[in-house]
């Protein structure tokens, strides 16, 4: 079994089925990435997967081990294992940079606050943010909080990243920075999930992208293969029309 | 304790409370009109006025909303005699919650005053409008939209305040509990009904305020 | 009139009145002081319960919305009557003070209730689901997260919420609680001008209600901009 196994994954929001029976598989390190209209059910994917969203139908395998989204227990366990990148970065708006990035270790997994500080500068350097320390997030521009959340993600020494939208809610000037943090880290053996609409960065990162439309996968492949020789016509469609507006 | 609760005595009196219900919205209803036409007096001269009225304005919303209504009503009641007026208790009462009222409603319609924007007038202005319609059409209603709901809950704060003039004596709901009480010696069961009616004032006034917002002005109050 | 004022000015302001009033003062303080911080501390633990989401708690949290709403709703003479008719059979000898204080956190706890509920509800949900995705506990969440960013909403509503409170004070008098409001009509009941003794009253009202006043409005300029 694969390092992170989604099998038909189904779940509704009120009477609206947002997923349909949703499989996907990443073997550890590798970098998948979703692709799709607004609306087809990427992110809920990623919502599910981290437990905030519970699933209807279907099973999530992590290192062989089957989640039970409805214990507590194994939700905590989860999340020891798996961090998530928001769109909105939420990053604590009454904690400075330092702290938001070791709350959770020194908090939750009760690490002394010493080597959860050193670590924390460790990764603020690696997202190019280590100056900023003191700041408070009301101080930084958007791009500059979203790689903090990014620190503050790996902080938890995750094995599955997920990563939602992280660069839409921001200004074009500061995508690329947080798009050349991501980049940096896919060599890091961590298996990571990707929802993004950058096109081009989703083509050369990715070891495979699955395109999905009204809660299903139509379709999954290399980037080659769904770039430049769609099998499936929505997956056709959808990549013309993006790729026509660069 | 062996004290056995008796509604009845308190629900024949009922009619003789609603009564009171009546009189306790009527005081409430003059002391927010009355205040009102001070307040607008008041609003007017602390954004629009000159420095001695603005100055008069101030001090009248201050010192009246930083001392106590019973106080004040005290104040009048017991001084008025002196200069050779003779008031009624309810007369008394009405006037000094008119008074107070007045200074918190001077507050809230200012409020509403300052709060047209420019920039609505400006694009008004650049779509032709006269100096009437935008009166009309932009700035009356924005104004009616933002003082709508502070309006509403000040009213409803009448209703209750309204019970300061039992202690002059005005049967009121709460002057009428008081005579109750004293008479069948039923004083829990007296004021619970009274809290329940006072309840229902309160919830029937938020929910009609309420529902005339969101028709007239399209504002949306919150009830609960 | 005037004259009459100028007559009784020095005999008013003797020593022995002057301290009656300080002492008057201080009840109105005190019940102010002890209504506010008991109606803080309840009225915060009732918003943390209305805002949880446990079935355990689901009959805690109906009381408690029925003793908000019904408390927010009645006059505060009246709620001084009924906890007067309630407290004295069953605890006969209990200080006027005493019911009075009782009633006035009775009041004060609904109502702040309210102002900590609306400053709670302003987190936004993602600042929660950052934390639940770090693992957070639910009392981790509250004190790190929710609590400290729920200050700047509470805090302009809640400091005009004591000025009105010390108003509501005055009404105690009617209980015979020897407050402000009381120890004026005292002093108008032994002789002196109604102007002299309610306007000493008057002033002392303004004294501690002023200060706050400005207080909240210094309040609400910086907090409520963001």
């Amino acid at each position: 079994m694969r390092h992170l196994e989604i099998t038909d994954i189904s779940s509704s929001y009120g009477d609206q089925q947002v997923l349909r029976g949703v499989s996907l598989g990443a073997d550890k390190g590798e970098v998948v990435s979703l692709i799709g209209p607004s609306g087809s059910g990427k992110s809920t994917l990623l919502r599910v997967l981290v437990g905030l969203t519970p699933p209807t139908a279907g099973e999530v395998f992590v290192a062989g081990e089957r989640v039970d989204y409805s214990s507590n227990a194994a939700l905590k366990a989860l999340r020891n294992h798996m961090s998530i990148v928001f769109q909105q970065y939420n990053l604590f708006q009454n904690m400075n940079v330092l702290d938001n990035v070791t709350v959770s270790p020194v908090k939750v997994r009760k690490e002394s606050r010493a080597g959860a500080e050193e670590r924390a500068r460790v990764l603020l350097e690696k997202v190019g943010m280590q100056d900023k320390e003191k700041a408070y997030p009301e101080e930084l521009s958007g791009g500059q909080q979203q790689r903090v959340a990014i620190a503050r993600a790996l902080a938890t020494k995750p094995e599955i990243l997920l990563l939602d939208e992280v660069t839409s809610a921001l200004d074009p000037e500061r995508v690329n920075e947080v798009l050349d943090t991501i980049r940096s880290l896919t060599n890091e053996g961590i298996t990571m999930v990707i929802v993004s609409h950058e096109m081009s960065f989703v083509r050369e990162v990715s070891t495979r992208v699955a395109m999905m439309d009204e809660g299903r996968i139509v379709e999954t492949g290399t980037p080659e293969q769904i770039f430049t020789s769609p099998t499936e016509e929505r997956t056709r469609d959808f990549v013309s029309k993006i790729l026509a507006h660069r | 304790m062996n004290y056995t609760f008796q509604f009845s005595e308190v629900l024949d009196e009922l009619p003789y409370l609603l009564g009171g219900a009546g009189v306790t919205l009527q005081i409430a209803f003059v002391a927010f009109w009355g205040g009102a036409i001070i307040g607008l007096i008041g609003a007017l001269a602390k954004v629009y006025g000159g420095k001695a009225s603005k100055r008069i304005a101030s001090s009248y919303v201050t010192i009246l909303t930083n001392t106590p209504a019973l106080v004040q009503i005290f104040l009048l009641y017991y001084a008025l005699p002196d200069l050779g007026v003779l008031l009624d208790p309810l007369t008394a009462v009405m006037i000094g919650l008119v008074l107070n009222s007045g200074a918190y409603l001077t507050e809230i319609l200012r409020a509403g005053v300052i709060s047209v924007r420019l920039s609505e007038i400006e694009a008004a202005t650049t779509l032709g409008m006269s100096r009437l319609q935008i009166v009309r059409y932009v700035i009356l209603p924005h104004i009616a939209k933002t003082i709508y709901a502070p309006l509403s809950n000040f009213f409803v704060w009448l209703v209750l305040g309204s019970s300061l003039a039992a202690l002059f004596g005005v049967e009121e709901l709460t002057g009428r509990a008081i005579n109750i009480s004293t008479a069948n010696l039923r004083s829990i069961e007296t004021f619970t009904v009274v809290a329940g009616i006072y309840i229902l004032l309160t919830v029937i006034a938020s929910t009609s305020l309420a529902m005339l917002g969101r028709w007239m002005f399209r504002v949306k109050v919150r009830v609960f | 009139m005037l004259e009459r004022l100028i007559e009784e000015a020095p005999l008013f302001f003797n020593y022995h009145n002057l301290v009656f009033i300080g002492q008057a003062m201080a009840r109105t303080l005190g019940m102010t002081v002890i209504g506010c911080s008991v109606g803080f501390v309840l009225g915060l633990s009732i918003a943390i319960i209305r805002q949880s989401a446990s079935r355990v708690l689901l009959p805690l949290r109906i009381v408690v919305i029925i003793y908000v709403e019904f408390f927010r709703r009645i006059p505060f003479l009246v709620v001084l009557f009924i906890v007067l008719f309630v407290i004295e059979p069953m605890m006969p000898g209990t200080s006027l003070f005493g019911i009075a204080t009782v009633s006035v956190c009775l009041l004060s706890t609904a109502f702040l209730s309210e102002i900590m509920r609306a400053g709670l509800e302003s987190v936004p949900k993602a600042q929660i689901e950052a934390a639940l995705a770090l693992n957070f506990n639910a009392l981790q969440t509250l004190t790190m997260v929710v609590l400290p960013q729920s200050w700047r909403v509470i805090l302009p509503p809640a400091a005009a919420f004591v000025v009105m409170f010390i108003k509501d004070t005055s009404l105690a008098s009617q209980l015979g609680v020897i407050e402000l409001t009381f120890a004026g009509k005292m002093l108008v009941n032994r002789g002196f001008s109604p102007v002299l003794g309610f306007g000493a009253i008057l002033v002392c009202y303004f004294a501690l209600s002023y200060p706050l006043s400005r207080f909240a409005a210094y309040l609400e300029k910086r907090l409520a901009t963001s």
